[in-house]
Parts: structure tokens; C-alpha cells; sequence
């Protein structure tokens, strides 16, 4: 280990420690059980077993606290508790609970460690224990990461096994039968005579007993839902327009509002006039909010026009004005005191790679933006007691704080009621949305006021996926790649978004280094240095943070190397990748496409990538054939193991859906700025891959390795480099920058 | 401003200019119908006017032709049409925000062919965006839905 990686994973134990307060915290502190949040608010008869089920006369309600954005983590939540409680979910009332602690997410903090995901010895996991107990003492309720499953699969099969066993005590109580002689089904306890009573029963009669909480788990060989094609429990209300969004909440006497702000992120007013718009149809008024204004009115398209005759005299922001700007400091960037971070330094780097066989190339990714399909909204009511506020989050507890300060109330007297999001891909993960909304309500006290950003604010005011670059350099001999030295260079995401919703830790910013320090490969001089450039505008966390660029860059110049080494591009992956469940990602795409090779014949070729993200190895191959109309895409294969696989119909989905995002934006989007305004505020200028486009796709999960993970993410990455190396193979044309359109055409 | 909505007579006391879109979400509280880019390039406002697939951003409520239909007007939970039980079947959405408005393109392209190629379906259906990417399902779902009309 070389003694930049020792000082960086050194201060970064450090400033976990402080995270703690101190790391001599009680182990009573650490251990006790989190509260249950659910007691708080019974009603009589009513018995909340655990955090996550609470069961009255009426019915049963699952907590379910990690937000669905479309991922579908709403229905593996249910599904989790659903086979334990031995319950039809179906019948169930999806809840995702009021923020609270109990919810924290242990996982998320665990993989941000200066260790890759794949490193298992005893300092990785004492960090990873450590980072664990972080959470469950700032009680830190984060969706993201592709943690959900990861960190609440035996949480919540736990919750339902207590709940069964809770009920089963409250029923053989009650009637004099042994627990032992009780089972459980579709939501009743049964007795040895058949006699049958509903959980709903015996509600009042489990709430007055202790939990049941020593339960061991149910084998996965017993399991009757998990692992099975089961059908989503939003599916028929997302295909008979009945499922409700945040963008689509509707309040007796609701005012609705938008919001214009500086398109220069985070720049000030100079002077403004809102006498054109308060003259508009509709419009009732117009008031100062975080970096603008915002209108409120009758309705929604009132808002949209008195918003646009708006006349406001912007002030410049204090970053760079264009993208050529912003590009020329961030290839300035790459200096050594701006160096973050070495957490992969093999062999010796600076011996091998001399002389004149040095392979030397750029590589760069634009800024994108998130653009879910549902435009930003929340809806806040304001009173001299409460706030209320209907949104779709990643991160409620930050919300419910932020109003609990903006109100100057008390956190208990926030409700948060959070939505179904029309996708978020990282974007709600920051709040400033709710911020305003909160704002513009505080502003008429009593009345529910729903706040929408157009489009085009959406766009131009989102947080970005950084700029970010590398430079690599790199070394062959006797048909290997025996040299490899990454730098990759990009403003820290750290610094700007956990500084923006959270707080700035200690240490590297490991995310910035993602997709390329903590790939398996065992190349002997091997070496990835991270380069925290200067904030060049206020950035946010995009699918796949860090490794959607460092993944492109990463395994796009190892393809430059084999290539130039003469090796075939699947064969010596598999010789340098020092890892099982990698390598056995890599033997099951090969299978599946019958890999002999990237040659598939005139006109056509055939692209390989590999990306170790989220703990996740997925290998996919892509082919794709030279048209008249431009290089059309034809099949994609991808193997992954995320371990057992709860949900299978809908982690089909997930790979399917993250390489589609992952192509899709590599093809065609860019986010470019001229005077500090985003060019591209709409989607006939940032599409992403349509239909027409989409290749038929060829999935498997192995289910091997040890770990469950999540796979919202780790598909995403690895997409870009495989289809640009599919393009090297047609056309012999390298791809070191996106989006891909500037440089060829697509069908 | 009369407006005819699934069937139903709506008396309205809004702009001529005001797009469909509006009227029906914030006029009518019909929030099936999806604002998405409000410059047609995402079909998550597609409804039927006349039995037509429109981009209600595009439609002023003073230039509308004939009777409007939404998806509730399709189908509802208790009565799927078949191209909603295609949908359920190959479990399509994943954020769902754009099916109101794939599946309201997709009843368009079937009544007009009822048996697509995939270079129909690609034709018809590739202004209707999904940033999620179920794209694969949505093309099996239409084969599936034509196959079924076709029995039925």
C-alpha cells in the first residue's frame, strides 16, 4: 500500500471518528433498539409490532421507508415483510412512515469507504461496521446508492418474522394453545382445529404483549414469494393512470405556484419588476424566493405565463460563464495540489511506464442533467402549529429538519407525505425544491399551495452530473497489459452536494474516483489517482456517481491498451481480473453471446465492457452495425450478480432500464452553458434513447456471490465504454469523448 | 368554454389560449394526463380527440374538434381494456409517469393497425419519451395487446 492511500484512508478513519463525536461512544448507545416510531400515535386496538407493520382492526399498514422513484423498491419492501408476516401484500396499505432513525440506511455509508466494494479483509470491514453505526446514530433515511435492498432485506424480513410470532403469542394467550402448535396464513393464525382468526383480531392483544423478537429466518428454500415473477403492487395503477405523483396532489382551495430563478445556479438579483405579471389573469402574487421568484396563482399554466413576463435583472454567479471556460479550468485542475486521492498504487508505475511504447489518451464526459420525466413539485401547507408537505424524496429527513428551522416549529410538528416520484436518477437527493415550496406557502399561511417547476427551470436549475476528465497513460508487452496509470480529474461531489444537504466529511471524496480505483484487476503496475478540481458550478449525484464517467474512461482505455496489445478484449480481462464473481460475470456474457471475438463481420462490430460498481460486477457486450442512417445498436448482453435476487421481473427491469440510460445519454446529451444559462432546457435538445433506438437485450443474474446488493445503478456504467468499444470495432473509430453524436451518427 | 371529456359535459371558465393539458389537470382534476416538456416531445400529455392521439400541451381549449378521451375513458382497474392488461402482464412502468400517455399512443396505433411490425411500433410510438427505459416491454406489450384484439 503506497503512503498516499495510507494518509488518505488514515484522515478519512479520522473524520469517521469524528462523525461520531468521539469514537468511545457507549456500547449501550450503539446497541439499543431504536425506538418505534409507529407507538407514538396508536389508536385503541391498534398495534404497531415492530417500525415497519402496524396493524389495527381496520387492516394491516407496511412501513415501507425507502422511496420508490421507480425503481420498484415499494413492492420489494412489501414483498420482504409480506413473507415473513405471511400476509398478501396485495391486501396490505403501503406506507412509507414519517422520517425517524429507526429507517436510517446502514449500507449506503458502508460502500462510501476508501475501499473497493470487493475488499473483504479486516480493516474494510471494521470501516464498513464503523460507517454502519455512523448511521444508526444520525439516523441518516437516505434512498440511494442501489442500497435499499441491500440494507433492509433482513431488516424487514426480520420485522415480518416478529410481527407472525408476536400475533402467534397474542392468539395462544388467548386461547390456551401452545405457540408451537399455531401456524400462520394469508394473514390469520390458525389453530389445530382450523379455527382461523385474523391478525386484525388480535391486534389489541399483541400490543400488550413484548415483541417476539428472538425469530430466526425462514431458508430461501421455504420462501413462497420472494425470488418468484411477482407482479408489482403499483402496476395496474401505472397502467390505468391511478397512480398519484407529487406533481399531482389536489387540496381543497389549493393555489398553485411556479418558480423563475437566476439561470446562473445560485447567482442573485440585481432588480426586478413584477408589475406585467401581478397584471395577469389569475396571478395572486409575487414574492422573493431562494435564487428568485415564484408566482403564485389559480392555476398551473397562470403561473407558467405570469413567470415568464417576469422582468428580472440578473447578477452573474461567481464560477465560470461558458463551458469552453469551465472546461479550460478544469483541464488546468490537474495539478498536484489539487490530488485527492490514491487509493490504487501496484507495482511500480513510474518504472514501467517510460520510454517511447507509452500509450498515452483524453478522455471527457459532459454535464447532464437528471430530467425524470416529472418536472420538480411540492405541495406545503402552512399553519401557526404545522407544516405539512406532499413531495417525492430521497431524503426526508433533511426535509422535515429544513421545515422544522424554516418555520421556526418544532420537528414533531412536520408531516411529510412522501410520493411516488416519476423518476429522480439522483436528483431528488437534494431538497432545494421543497425549500421553496416551503417559501412560497410560508407566504399565505392556511392555504395549500402546490409549487411545479416548468421544464425548462427544471432543467436549467438542476444539479448537474459533474464535468469530469481523465488522463491516462499505459504500457504492453508480449501481447499484455503489464502498465496502467489513471488520472482522473473532476470538481468533487463531496464537496458540493453532501455540502449542499449534508455536511462535508473528512477525507478523499471516494466518489470521485468510483468506476476506476476499485475495479478487481490485478495489472502489476497498476495506479488511479483522483484530482479534486475546483467547484465550477453546483453539481448533484447522477445514476451511478463518479463511475458513469470513470467507468467510460477506465475500461475505454484498458480496450486501447489490449487492442494495442493484440489480446482479445474478453480473454485477457478474464487473465488480469483477480476475482471470482467478476470473472464469473465475465465467462457468463461470453456464453451467452457466444464470444469468439470482437470481429462479427463487415460493417459490424462487437464491444465488451466491465465495471465493478455498487458491489455489483456486470459484464455487458454489445453489437452494433453500420447503417446508412449511422451505427444502429443491435443486441445487448449483460450478466450481473447482485447475489439472491429478490425480485426477479423487476431486476430484469433495472438492468434493462439502467443500460438504457447509460447508452442513451452517452449517444446524445450534453448540458452546455453560455453566460452562465444552460443551453438545453427541453427534450428536443436532451433525449436520451427512444424507442426506435432501444436493441433487443439479452439479461442474466448468477446469484453466486455472497453479498445481496442493489441493482438500480450498476448496469449504467459499464454501457458507454462497451458500445464505444462496438464502434472501434466497426468503424475503427476510438470514442474518448461524449456525447457520441458530435463525433458519428446514430440511427 | 364547453368541453366534452370521457363522455362528459364540462362548462369552463378559462382562457381560449390555455392548452388542454391545463384544462384537464388543473380545470378538471384529471392528473392521469401528464405534464412532462409542454413542447409535444415527450407524449406524457397523449390523449384522444375524436379518437385520435393528441399532445394536449399543443391543443388550445378554444381550438378543440371534438370530444376528448383519457386513459380513465380506456380502462380502469376494475375494467382493463387489453392493452392495459398487456401492459400489466409484461410490467412495463417502472416510474410509470409516461404510461398514460405510451398506452394512449399504442390504443392509437392499434385501432389504425392491428397488427404492427417493429418498424410500426418504432414509427408510432418514438415521440413518446421514457426516461426509465421500458422501452423492451413496451414494444413486447403491443404484440401482446394485438395479438389479444385480434381474438377478441
Amino acid at each position: 500500500m503506497g503512503r498516499a492511500r495510507t494518509i488518505a484512508r488514515r484522515s478519512f478513519l479520522i473524520g469517521s471518528a469524528a462523525i461520531l463525536g468521539g469514537v468511545a461512544f457507549g456500547a449501550y448507545i450503539v446497541n439499543r433498539p431504536t425506538p418505534n416510531p409507529l407507538l407514538d400515535d396508536l389508536g385503541e386496538g391498534e398495534a404497531a409490532l415492530t417500525p415497519f407493520v402496524k396493524i389495527t382492526p381496520e387492516g394491516i399498514t407496511l412501513i415501507v421507508p425507502r422511496a420508490d422513484v421507480g425503481q420498484g423498491i415499494a413492492s420489494t419492501q412489501a414483498m420482504l415483510i409480506a413473507e415473513e408476516l405471511d400476509i398478501d401484500p396485495a391486501t396490505a396499505t403501503l406506507d412509507p412512515g414519517q422520517p425517524h432513525p429507526a429507517y436510517f440506511n446502514g449500507s449506503v455509508s458502508a460502500e462510501s469507504i476508501p475501499f473497493p466494494a470487493w475488499d473483504d479483509g479486516r480493516v474494510a470491514t471494521t470501516v464498513r461496521d464503523l460507517m454502519i453505526t455512523a448511521s444508526r446514530l444520525t439516523g441518516s433515511q437516505f434512498t440511494g446508492g442501489s442500497s435499499s435492498t441491500a440494507d433492509l432485506h433482513e431488516t424487514l424480513r426480520h420485522a415480518g418474522a416478529t410481527a407472525r410470532e408476536t400475533l402467534k403469542a397474542a392468539a395462544s394467550a388467548r386461547t390456551g394453545v401452545a405457540t408451537a402448535d399455531l401456524r400462520t396464513e394469508d394473514g390469520h393464525v390458525i389453530l389445530p382445529d382450523e379455527t382461523r382468526i385474523p391478525y386484525t383480531d388480535l391486534a389489541s392483544d399483541a400490543a400488550a404483549i413484548e415483541p417476539v423478537t428472538d425469530v430466526a429466518l425462514r431458508p430461501a428454500a421455504e420462501w413462497r414469494r420472494l425470488g418468484k415473477p411477482y407482479q408489482r403492487l403499483d402496476i395496474v395503477a401505472k397502467s390505468t393512470g391511478t397512480q398519484d405523483y407529487g406533481i399531482d396532489v389536489v387540496l381543497p382551495g389549493m393555489l398553485h405556484a411556479t418558480v423563475r430563478a437566476n439561470p446562473g445556479r445560485g447567482g442573485a438579483m440585481a432588480s426586478y419588476s413584477t408589475d406585467a405579471a401581478l397584471a395577469m389573469r389569475g396571478v395572486r402574487s409575487v414574492i422573493e424566493v431562494n435564487e428568485g421568484l415564484a408566482v403564485i396563482a389559480d392555476n398551473t399554466w397562470f403561473a407558467f405565463q405570469a413567470a415568464d413576463a417576469l422582468e428580472i435583472d440578473w447578477l452573474a454567479p461567481d464560477y465560470p460563464a461558458s463551458s469552453t471556460e469551465m472546461w479550460e479550468a478544469l483541464s488546468a485542475a490537474h495539478i498536484e495540489e489539487n490530488r485527492n486521492s490514491r487509493l490504487r498504487d501496484d507495482g511500480d508505475v513510474e518504472g514501467t511506464l517510460t520510454g517511447a511504447g507509452v500509450i498515452e489518451a483524453e478522455y471527457r464526459t459532459p454535464f447532464l442533467a437528471h430530467a425524470a420525466l416529472e418536472p420538480l413539485s411540492a405541495t406545503v401547507l402552512v399553519d401557526a402549529e404545522s407544516v405539512t408537505i406532499w413531495t417525492a424524496t430521497q431524503v426526508p429527513h433533511v426535509i422535515r429538519d429544513a421545515a422544522a428551522q424554516m418555520t421556526g416549529l418544532d420537528k414533531a410538528q412536520v408531516t411529510l407525505h412522501v410520493l411516488p416520484a416519476g423518476g429522480s436518477f439522483g436528483r431528488r437527493l437534494d431538497h432545494d425544491y421543497v425549500l421553496q415550496a416551503i417559501q412560497i406557502s410560508t407566504s399565505m399561511p392556511g392555504t395549500p399551495i402546490k409549487t411545479t417547476w416548468s421544464r425548462e427551470e427544471d432543467m436549467t436549475h438542476d444539479f448537474p452530473r459533474p464535468l469530469h476528465m481523465a488522463r491516462a497513460r499505459g504500457t504492453v508487452a508480449s501481447g499484455r497489459v503489464v502498465g496502467y496509470d489513471l488520472d482522473t480529474i473532476s470538481p468533487s461531489l463531496l464537496q458540493s452536494w453532501f455540502g449542499r444537504v449534508f455536511f462535508v466529511p473528512p477525507g478523499p471524496d471516494v466518489m470521485l474516483a468510483w468506476g476506476a480505483f476499485d475495479q478487481p484487476y490485478a495489472i502489476p503496475n497498476y495506479r488511479v489517482t483522483g484530482y479534486a478540481a475546483p467547484q465550477l458550478m453546483p453539481i448533484g449525484s447522477w445514476r451511478s456517481p463518479g463511475a458513469c464517467s470513470n467507468s467510460f474512461f477506465h475500461e475505454g482505455f484498458l480496450s486501447e491498451l489490449i487492442h494495442a496489445a493484440g489480446a482479445d478484449p474478453l480473454e485477457e480481462r478474464l487473465r488480469l481480473i483477480d476475482n471470482a464473481d467478476s470473472r464469473r460475470v465475465l465467462d457468463a456474457v461470453g456464453e451467452m453471446a457466444s464470444w469468439s471475438g470482437s470481429d462479427i463481420g463487415l460493417g459490424r462490430g462487437r464491444g465488451i465492457a466491465f465495471a465493478h460498481t455498487h458491489g455489483v460486477p456486470v459484464a455487458e457486450v454489445i453489437d452494433v452495425t453500420m447503417t446508412d442512417r449511422g451505427i444502429r445498436i443491435d443486441d445487448v448482453w449483460i450478466a450481473a450478480d447482485c447475489g439472491t435476487v429478490f425480485d426477479p421481473v423487476n431486476a430484469e427491469a433495472q438492468l434493462t432500464g439502467g443500460a438504457i440510460f447509460g447508452l442513451g445519454h452517452a449517444i446524445n446529451c450534453e448540458l452546455t452553458y453560455e453566460n452562465h444559462a444552460v443551453q438545453q432546457t427541453n427534450f428536443d435538445v436532451f433525449e436520451g434513447m427512444r424507442l426506435h433506438q432501444t436493441p433487443r437485450f439479452h439479461t442474466r443474474l448468477l446469484e453466486r456471490a455472497e453479498k445481496v446488493r442493489g441493482i438500480g445503478e450498476p448496469t449504467t456504467a459499464p454501457a458507454a465504454p462497451a458500445l464505444a468499444d462496438a464502434i472501434f470495432a466497426a468503424t475503427g473509430q476510438r470514442l474518448r469523448e461524449m456525447p457520441f453524436n458530435k463525433l458519428i451518427d446514430f440511427v | 368554454m364547453q368541453l366534452s371529456v370521457n363522455g362528459k359535459s364540462h362548462e369552463l371558465d378559462l382562457p381560449e389560449d390555455m392548452p388542454l393539458l391545463w384544462v384537464l389537470r388543473d380545470g378538471l382534476n384529471i392528473t392521469s394526463v401528464k405534464y412532462g416538456c409542454g413542447i409535444a416531445q415527450c407524449g406524457a400529455c397523449t390523449v384522444h380527440i375524436d379518437g385520435a392521439a393528441v399532445r394536449s400541451c399543443q391543443v388550445a381549449l378554444g381550438d378543440i374538434w371534438g370530444p376528448v378521451t383519457t386513459i380513465e375513458a380506456l380502462g380502469t382497474p376494475d375494467a382493463l381494456h387489453a392493452i392495459q392488461e398487456a401492459w400489466i402482464a409484461h410490467q412495463v412502468a417502472q416510474c410509470g409517469y409516461c404510461q398514460s400517455g405510451q398506452i394512449m399512443q399504442a390504443a392509437d396505433l392499434l385501432a389504425n393497425n392491428p397488427a404492427p411490425s417493429d418498424d410500426d411500433i418504432d414509427d408510432a410510438m418514438s415521440g413518446n419519451l421514457c426516461r426509465c427505459g421500458t422501452y423492451p416491454r413496451i414494444r413486447a406489450a403491443i404484440h401482446s395487446a394485438a395479438t389479444a384484439l385480434k381474438e377478441t
